[in-house]
């Protein structure tokens, strides 16, 4: 990275040819994405149940670290307490659904509308703090909604709830993995294109700004609490709604499953790949996913190794897996 | 009625009073300046104004408009724009990037506009574009746009400053040592920009400055304190022969003897 940023990047002289390379990279970049989506929409055909289960797996951890990235990478807001969202999200379905018999696809506005009530309620008073005072905050708020989860009634306490309905899509009532694999797999794309979308737009730059200098954002009229907020309500969403479909895949959910180690699990995936970067962060996700399963051979000690790799790689690319680059 | 009227301003640090009461005025479309020895107050003073300070007392009107004690960015968005002492750049992001950051404040695009890119949302990108290359061609940096802004030599990351500023379309610009660090031509370029700001903008300017030749040149009115009071003001000459001033700055014939 340092090595980038010390060659000054001159003016680019408006030339033909350089116009040319850059869209032949576009087009480079377009089609890779294309053969890539391709794979993963053909995969179910000739992949085994187990395999699918792991990947769909992989697709929801990515919906969620995409929007923890929207918190730590892009407004650069320390949050140890993502999980609590992911349990708004699934316990609304989860309650919605099993209780009052809601149907499923309309549990996600109502989802959407309590996640963004969350990420108000605790955004509002903390984001005025300092990020070490934020992270402590919202550690003991994601455990705070976990020890609710458990001790409310409506939530089915320790035991959680069962017989969350699956949903039907166009008829097809979706009960088979390979189902929810594409599921999975369109939240994932909706995720990504929303966060490009996003990182491109007045608010992705005004929260790169903040992440930055706080008070040169200020003086640049920059409302330094609103944008964070701004931020944080939307990881929230996306949180909440891997949430909804979380809940439908799985049918039950118990408090046990929104733990503190659920937090720094989606924080790693996030920091693993690289912070504010979308590739990056889709791949640590799967390397999150694959890497205890690729490494079940080995027993108990592939959590030991996990963390040693996880080490190296702060150690040694503290930028995360995918390369920091700068246009 | 002046643009900004300061009155009675006291500021204090647990019990330090680094500003005492201080009065002064800036004239619509007036170059003005606040000078004094190190240590009067006057970057406290700009920091009271700008609304990262609080004063403890005293009322500051921005164009007509009391914007004592209020956010940073609700004073931007006012109309008062400033620069920093130290250089305050968005070090990562391109010179472009930096000056966009000043349009904030003067656009409106949420999450759903981006992500749907609406027409309104295109239109508004492309006058973000737009307005801060002019900003950038104003100062004279327009080639470097594409350029981290840290990888800039020390006197164009000046100029992004000011770029990033003008962008906010500012009706009073704070110039909080515009000059320093910069070499002699850069100085006379910095003189001939500020006059610039104000007679092709309409943007009226008040500076802090240490360097006593520029100040002298460009102010049609100086404001002089130490231990945050005003101990003078008028113009460059009624400045420059005032006792009071002589005193601040070189200390009494009496003190020397002692």
């Amino acid at each position: 990275m340092s090595k980038q940023s010390q060659t000054p990047k001159a003016a680019p002289a408006p030339s033909r040819s350089m116009l040319l390379d850059w869209l032949a990279i576009q087009r480079n970049r377009i089609t890779i994405l294309m053969i890539l989506a391709g794979m993963a929409m053909v995969l179910p055909l000739v992949a085994n149940n187990y395999v699918l289960e792991i990947l769909t797996n992989a697709w929801f951890y990515v919906v969620l670290c995409l929007g923890l990235n929207i918190v730590v990478g892009y407004a650069g807001l320390l949050d140890l307490g993502y999980a609590a969202f992911f349990a708004v999200g699934a316990y609304t379905t989860g309650i919605l659904t099993s209780e009052f018999g809601v149907n499923f696809w309309l549990t996600i506005p109502v989802a959407v509308v309590a996640s963004m009530i969350t990420g108000v309620i605790i955004g509002g008073p903390t984001l005025r703090l300092r990020s070490d005072y934020l992270a402590i905050v919202t550690l003991g708020f994601g455990e705070i909604v976990r020890i609710c989860a458990r001790n409310l009634e409506i939530t089915g306490g320790a035991s959680g709830l069962i017989g969350i309905e699956r949903p039907s899509l166009f008829g097809l009532h979706l009960n088979q993995i390979n189902h929810f694999y594409y599921v999975f797999l369109a939240l994932a794309i909706l995720a990504c294109f929303i966060s490009y979308r996003l990182q491109h737009s007045r608010l992705g730059r005004a929260w790169q700004y903040v992440r930055e200098d706080e008070d040169a954002a200020e003086a640049m009229g920059i409302g330094r609490v609103a944008i964070k907020l701004y931020a944080y309500v939307i990881g929230a969403i996306f949180g909440g709604v891997a949430g909804c479909f979380f809940a439908a895949k799985m049918t039950a959910i118990s408090p046990e499953t929104f733990m503190f180690q659920q937090s720094v699990l989606i924080l790693v995936g996030v920091v693993l790949g690289g912070m504010g970067k979308i590739p990056g962060v889709v791949i640590g996700a799967f390397a999150l996913v694959l890497f205890p399963e690729v490494f079940r051979g080995i027993g108990s000690m592939r959590m030991l190794v996990f963390a040693v790799v996880m080490l190296v790689i702060i150690l040694y690319r503290p930028e995360g897996i995918w390369p920091a680059r700068r246009t | 009625m002046p643009l900004l009227h300061v009155q009675d301003l006291v500021l204090s640090f647990s019990g330090l009073k680094v500003i005492q009461g201080l009065n002064f005025s800036v004239a619509q479309g007036s170059i003005a300046s606040l000078i004094g020895p190190n240590g009067a107050g006057k970057t406290s003073v700009f920091n009271c104004l700008t609304g990262f300070y609080r004063p403890d007392s005293g009322s500051i009107r921005f164009a007509e408009r009391s914007i004592l004690r209020k956010k940073p960015h609700t004073i931007t968005r006012q109309g008062m724009a400033r620069t920093f002492q130290n250089l305050r750049l968005f070090k990562s992001m391109t010179v472009e990037e930096n000056v966009m950051s000043g349009l904030h404040c003067r656009t409106h695009a949420g999450a759903l506009a981006a992500i749907f890119q609406t027409p309104g949302q295109r239109r508004e990108e492309a006058r973000v574009h737009r307005i801060s290359q002019e900003c950038l061609d104003f100062v004279g940096i327009l080639d470097k746009k594409d350029w981290v802004a840290a990888n800039l030599p020390y006197g164009d990351q000046r100029r992004v400053e000011w770029a990033r500023a003008l962008a906010t379309k500012p009706k009073l610009l704070l110039l909080d040592e515009p000059a320093a660090g910069l070499n002699h031509n850069e100085k006379i370029e910095l003189i001939e920009l500020i006059r610039r700001i104000r007679d092709e903008l309409d943007i009226t300017i008040l500076l802090i400055e240490h360097d006593m030749g520029l100040v002298m040149k460009v102010s049609e009115n100086i404001t002089v304190i130490d231990y945050g009071q005003k101990i003078a003001e008028g113009s460059a000459d009624q400045i420059q022969n005032d006792p009071k001033v002589i005193e601040a700055y070189l200390g009494r014939e009496d003190d020397e003897e002692a």
